[in-house]
């Protein structure tokens, strides 16, 4: 009985937050509109905050002398450089995947950098800036062999990591090709190693940091299907800060900053064979 | 093959981060503990009332913390709260809290259990001699629920120390985080290094939570004789 009673009082605490929660979440748009303006804001602070990844080379990851470096962190950089002058003004907020639209929502920073993919769903929260990385799914096969083109697939096997946007477009889009599918990511690639598949479909950045490294595979397919687009997010509703970031993105991309920070950054993992064309937006999508 | 690792763990300041990730860890769970105790010993005295009304706000809130996980209430806290109330809280304030509120809630149940678990004669016996409440407290029951409450105490300690692993979630940096981020970046470069990594990490955590349950156990043992 009183255990009844105490489980009943949980549950009238609990839908009382949720309700509270659910009711204030629908202010919180419009009180970002009342505040002053965000760029001042950042200013009168003297810091950018930044989200970064810490682990995911070579987009954005800690050196061994704990230094922030990758791509994401070059754009970032320039950012604080071009706002408040001096390149070091940034605050790094070191995130995981799944925290990036919270970090936003809650205002624990400015501007997320931490290659994030544009999707519909994620543009219901955040508010995506002009991109500055394209992915796309892309194929790796062996020299000795190499796939160049879907029509080459048909009639051979090829290996798929679980969930990933590659299994999803060769499900929905060539239903006739056969899938050798794995669970995690390094099992994959292990298996094209071991010819158990006669290519393999993943990211295309990802592949070529991996084909880098073991020389006698290379991505001969690298892009196929939709580009996805990696760019950099802001707050929902902040209109100053994110036309802020699109005039500055298409400054970047006139002096070719993002080709520069490709040669830096992105080259030494992905190899010669990579073109920086395949990967880079200078700022803006050409149509 | 195995040593290209662990030459990774004195590249750069790899091996000074990793020590101060440790240190940022123990910093956290250490003032959550000293908190957690000063506040779950006076709400396990409160809670050793028989009146309904104190026992079922106390009884509500130990039971959120048991059922709720801690990553929930890390990222009720850190992300949801501010962004309804616009309340401003650093990652570590909120580990802060939340640790704080968890120990506190774990250590009133302890120490209660332990006051209620005391022969009654006590209570008894101590009212025959004259003392009073607070007297009987500080002279009779405390005394005897300290023994019987610091083996599971220091075993809530060392639990507390292993789940500041979580607080990676709300950025903060720790031991944990620091092995990831060494780990990722020499990956391809020497296959082995989670192995070296992770082991000390492994490591750092049994230097500081071994001697604490030897040191329960040597307790235990010392009081049941």
């Amino acid at each position: 009985m009183k255990k009844n009673y105490l489980l009943l009082l949980f549950l009238a605490v609990l839908t009382l937050a949720l309700a509270a929660c659910g009711s204030s979440e629908s202010n919180s748009g419009d009180s970002q509109s009342d505040t002053t303006s965000s760029i001042d804001e950042i200013k009168e602070r003297g810091t950018l905050r930044v989200a970064v990844f810490s682990d995911k080379p070579p987009f954005g990851y800690v050196d061994s002398n704990g230094e922030n470096q990758g791509y994401d962190i070059v754009l970032a950089k320039r950012l604080a450089k071009d706002l408040l002058g001096d390149e070091s003004k940034i605050e790094y907020v070191i995130t995981e995947p799944q925290a990036r639209v919270d970090l936003l929502k809650s205002d624990k920073v400015d501007i997320v950098l931490a290659n994030f993919t544009v999707t519909p769903e994620r543009q219901e929260q955040v508010d995506f800036a002009n991109p500055y990385m394209k992915v796309a799914v892309g194929v790796v096969s062996p020299n000795s062999a190499p796939i160049e083109s879907v029509e080459q697939l048909k009639g051979k096997k090829l290996i798929v990591p679980k969930g990933t946007t590659a299994e999803t477009y060769f499900m929905k889009n060539h239903p006739d090709i056969e899938l050798v599918k794995y669970d995690q990511i390094t099992e994959a690639f292990e298996a094209l190693k071991d010819g158990r598949g006669d290519a393999m479909a993943q990211d295309n950045a990802l592949l070529f940091g991996w084909a880098n490294e073991n020389p006698g595979f290379s991505v001969a397919l690298p892009t196929l299907g939709e580009q996805d687009y990696i760019a950099p997010a802001v707050k929902k509703g902040n209109t100053e800060l994110l036309e802020w970031l699109n005039t500055e993105l298409e400054a970047l991309g006139k002096e070719q900053f993002f080709h520069k920070a490709y040669d830096e950054t992105l080259k030494p993992a992905f190899g010669e064979n990579i073109v920086a064309d395949d990967v880079v937006v200078e700022g803006k999508v050409e149509e | 093959m195995l040593n290209s690792g662990i030459s990774v763990l004195f590249e750069g300041t790899n091996f000074l981060r990793l020590l101060e990730g440790l240190f940022e860890t123990l910093r956290v769970a250490l003032i959550a503990v000293v908190i957690s105790i000063v506040m779950g010993i006076i709400i396990g005295i409160i809670r050793t009332s028989k009146n309904k009304l104190v026992q079922i706000p106390f009884r509500i809130y130990l039971e959120l913390f048991r059922i709720i996980p801690i990553l929930v209430w890390l990222f009720v806290i850190y992300y949801i709260v501010p962004a309804n109330f616009g309340l401003e809280l650093s990652s570590e304030l909120v580990a802060l809290i939340v640790f704080s509120l968890w120990g506190a809630a774990e250590i009133s149940d302890i120490v209660r259990g332990a006051i209620i678990s005391l022969p009654k004669h006590q209570v008894e016996s101590s009212k025959a001699l004259g003392l009073g409440v607070v007297q009987m407290y500080r002279y009779v029951l405390i005394p005897q629920a300290t023994k019987r409450s610091i083996p599971p105490m220091i075993n809530l300690i060392t639990r507390m120390i292993k789940t500041t692993a979580l607080l990676t979630m709300i950025g903060f940096v720790e031991v944990i985080k620091v092995g990831q981020q060494i780990i990722n970046v020499n990956n391809l470069e020497h296959p082995t290094v989670s192995f070296w990594i992770y082991g000390f990490i492994f490591f750092l955590y049994f230097c500081i939570c071994f001697p604490l349950s030897r040191f329960s156990r040597k307790l235990e043992q010392k009081w049941a004789t």
